[in-house]
This record gives C-alpha cells, structure tokens and sequence, in this order.
C-alpha cells in the first residue's frame, strides 16, 4: 500500500497555491484532509507528480455566521462542523449531517471543501448542499467565481471545478424551519445505500417551502424540485409525503453495487426520504 | 524521489529524520523512529489500530502522510505511560479485560485518551460512538467500553481529591 513518488508542497496563501497548480500543471492535485485521496494513492488509482497540501493556508479555515448568511472555509473539518455552537445555531442540518459522515478519526481531518469538491457520489455534503441551495467559491489563475451546487455536479468525479481551480469556502442562507438528514448505511464508515436531506417550513398547518436533496443514489447529488413542489402548500400528509417520494424515486438512478441491487436502494430510498420528511416536519 | 527532512515532536521528544514525502506517517514511526505502539492492521483507514494523537486529534496515521506530518506534536500509546509507571487508562484495561489479542489495544488506548479529554464524563453510548473508529477483531468492545468508562470515573475522582 505505498503510492507513487511525488513532490510535496505546502503553500501558505490561496495566491501561491493557485499559482503552484498552474505552474505545475495536470500532474498537480491539491490535498485537504487527505481521507478521499490518499486512499485512492494508495491504491495507486490516483497518480500525481506534485501534492499540494493545503493545511497552512489560514484562510481556508473557519465558520462565520453573519446576517443569517453561512460561510465556511473549505478547509474546516467535519469535527469542526459537528462542534461549532454558533452553526448549530443556524443551520442544525449541518451537524445532524456532519455526525453521520465516516468516524471519529476521519471527522477530525476530513473537510468540508474535500467533500464537497471531490464530486464522489457517495460524500454526504453534495446533497445537503444542494438541499441548502449553496453556493461554492472557486478561485483559479482568473480570479475568483461563484457555482451554485445544484450546477456543480456532472457526473462521478466531475465537476465545474477546472484543473486550475481551488475551492475556497462555501456559503448559504440559514435555513428556517424543520430540517432532518437520514442515513442508511451498512455500518460506522460505510458511504450511504440512501441518504436524504430535508428543509420545510410551515405555515399555520400547511407546508410552505420545501427543499429536498438525496446521497449515492445517482452518480451525482440529486436535488428533487418535483419532490419540494408535491409538499409545498399541502398539509404534509400521507398523500403528499407519498406524492413526494415517488417524485423523488422519479429522479434518481441508482447502479447496482455491494450495497444492493437498484430494486433494493430505490426501496431504501423511499424509506429513508419518508423518514426524513417526517422528522423535519416534527421540528418545523 | 529525493527524502526530505522532517521534523516533528513524538511523545513530547523532538525528533528529525530523512523520509520520502510519500511514507504513510505509521511507517515513519514504526521503521524510522522505531516506535512500535501504534499498528498496522488494516492499512486502509478502516480498523484504527494505528490511531495516534496528532496536534489534538486522533488520527488514522496510515491515512497521513509523512510530509503532511511535518512540524506535528504526535503522541502515541508509549507517550501515556510505562510498565513501571501505567497511564489509568491502561490500568483500567488491565482491571477489566479490555483486550484479548491486544493488536488493537494501543490504538484503542490513544483514541480513548483524546475522548476522555474532550468528554470527561461520557455515557456509554458516547463512549460506544466516539470508539467507532476503532475495531476489535476479537470483538471483545463490552470490557472495551467497560474500561474507558471506569478510566473516566477513576480520573474524575483523582480531580476530585486534588481539589
């Protein structure tokens, strides 16, 4: 289990990092956490001539709450994520979500940017990002610019991101109202059979906004619009949550794998997508 | 691919060494420091047995590697205590039987030292939660658990006294 040999750099500002990547061209990956790459390295599925790490870069890191509106640094862990009091404030999806995610050990070093920019149809973010409607900074040799994650993903390990580009934070409006990500998975570690992140708000007894996203059931994040449109103005009951999941089950494309056969995860889905729009709905 | 020179602060020593920036950190210690506490078991950052504590986190040091450590305070099982001089968590593990093979005791003791840290009085469920990332092939996890929370009971009343 030894990678191949590369060089290693270490940059402490976006600027140089950026101009390293560019310099060093595309046998050049940038390394956060390390807990996606280095285990494709090891396999040596993934070959590079040049790592650039990014831990010194202080801008990377931390979470600002201001004016109701979320930035995270793309460094900032998912142990940072889970203890940050100030998140759970603002948006407790992120913890509920943050503490499904691998182990103990992987949270203290996995980061949010990795899980995000790795475009891996089985990392948790993706999805909740698109649930949250955020918005991905990428900054390059050009500057800097702004991806909304429903525009993001294009298919397993490809993404708006360009070679050149770095993801630097992500940002979203706090969510109001009840919120739930449930996770089915086959033990502590494994990526989901089915994940499902829900967003609703209520009105008197009505349901008046919804956003619902779902994990590893397609080879990108799947934001359902027709699964939030069949709960928006219904009174969320059973019809409706039914009307919903089968919208949702509608937009996924689930691939057979050790996790099951397509019939079972589309049953998991709609298990686990029933569940979350409950939960959230308890806590709206 | 030319080695580089590395520092870093192992068990509250500084040392220096010569590794290819590609080395997995659990070599380092292992083949160049010759610390042999943390284990190799899985090598794929599934089974924990090589946990050590890395600037106050516990991690998977066959998931990091060596240039990525530069510069790092580490601390692995042999930096808690010594055969003369036990650390209470290794106490406790002695006390209740908390390893049968023992393979993945080391990291088990290191993992549960940065938990207790963070988490002075855990429940056993936190305790079952914030030990995941650790596995016992033996699956002994019930004296596991029975000893980290005793090690907790015992560190609290020693504050206690000491107050």
């Amino acid at each position: 289990m030894i990678p191949g040999a590369f060089e290693y750099h270490r940059p402490e500002s976006v600027d140089a990092a950026v101009k390293l990547l560019a310099e060093l061209g595309e046998d050049s990956r940038v390394i956060a956490g390390g807990h996606s790459l280095i285990p494709m390295m090891k396999l040596r599925m993934a070959d590079m001539s040049h790592l650039i790490d990014l831990q010194k870069i202080g801008d990377l890191k931390g979470i600002r709450v201001d004016g109701g509106t979320v930035t995270i640094g793309a460094m900032t862990t998912q142990h940072e994520l889970i203890e940050n009091a100030a998140l759970q404030d603002a948006a407790p999806i992120m913890r509920e979500a943050a503490l499904q995610i691998a182990d103990p050990q992987v949270r203290y070093v996995g980061t949010i940017g990795g899980n995000v920019a790795n475009g891996d149809p089985g990392n948790d973010m993706p999805g909740l990002m698109q649930c949250l409607d955020a918005t991905f900074t990428l900054v390059g040799p050009d500057g800097e610019r702004q991806v909304a994650a429903r525009d993001f993903y294009e298919a397993a390990y490809f993404t708006a991101r360009t070679d050149e580009e770095i993801l630097t934070a992500i940002s979203f409006t706090a969510p109001k109202g009840g919120y739930a990500y449930e996770k089915q998975k086959r033990k502590i570690g494994d990526y989901a059979t089915a994940a499902a992140a829900v967003l609703l708000s209520k009105d008197g007894d009505r349901c008046s906004a919804a956003s619902i996203a779902m994990t590893n059931l397609s080879d990108t994040p799947v934001y359902s619009a027709d699964a939030g449109a069949a709960l928006t103005g219904s009174p969320l009951d059973d019809q409706a949550i039914k009307t919903a999941v089968a919208a949702a089950l509608n937009d996924i494309e689930p691939a057979e794998d050790n996790r099951g056969p397509v019939a079972f995860k589309i049953h998991v889905a709609g298990v686990i997508l029933r569940r979350a729009i409950e939960r959230a709905w308890s806590r709206a | 691919m030319a080695k580089t020179h590395l520092k870093m602060t192992v068990n509250g020593q500084e040392v220096e060494t010569l590794a290819e920036p590609r080395e997995l950190l659990i070599h380092v210690l292992r083949e160049r420091l010759g610390i042999k506490g943390p284990h190799i078991g899985c090598e794929t950052s599934h089974c924990g047995a090589c946990t050590v504590d890395m600037d106050g986190k516990s991690v998977k040091s066959c998931t990091v590697f060596a240039a990525q450590a530069e510069g790092a305070d580490i601390t692995t099982v042999e930096g808690l205590g010594d055969p003369d001089n036990l650390h209470v968590l290794q106490e406790m593990f002695r006390e209740h039987h908390g390893l049968q093979c023992g393979f993945c005791t080391p990291g088990m003791i290191i993992r549960a030292h940065r938990l207790l840290l963070e988490n002075p009085n855990p429940s056993e469920e936190d305790v079952r939660f914030g030990m995941a990332g650790n596995l016992c092939r033996c699956t002994g996890y019930q004296n596991i658990v029975k000893a980290i929370l005793a090690a907790a009971a015992e560190m609290n009343a020693a504050k206690e006294a000491a107050q």
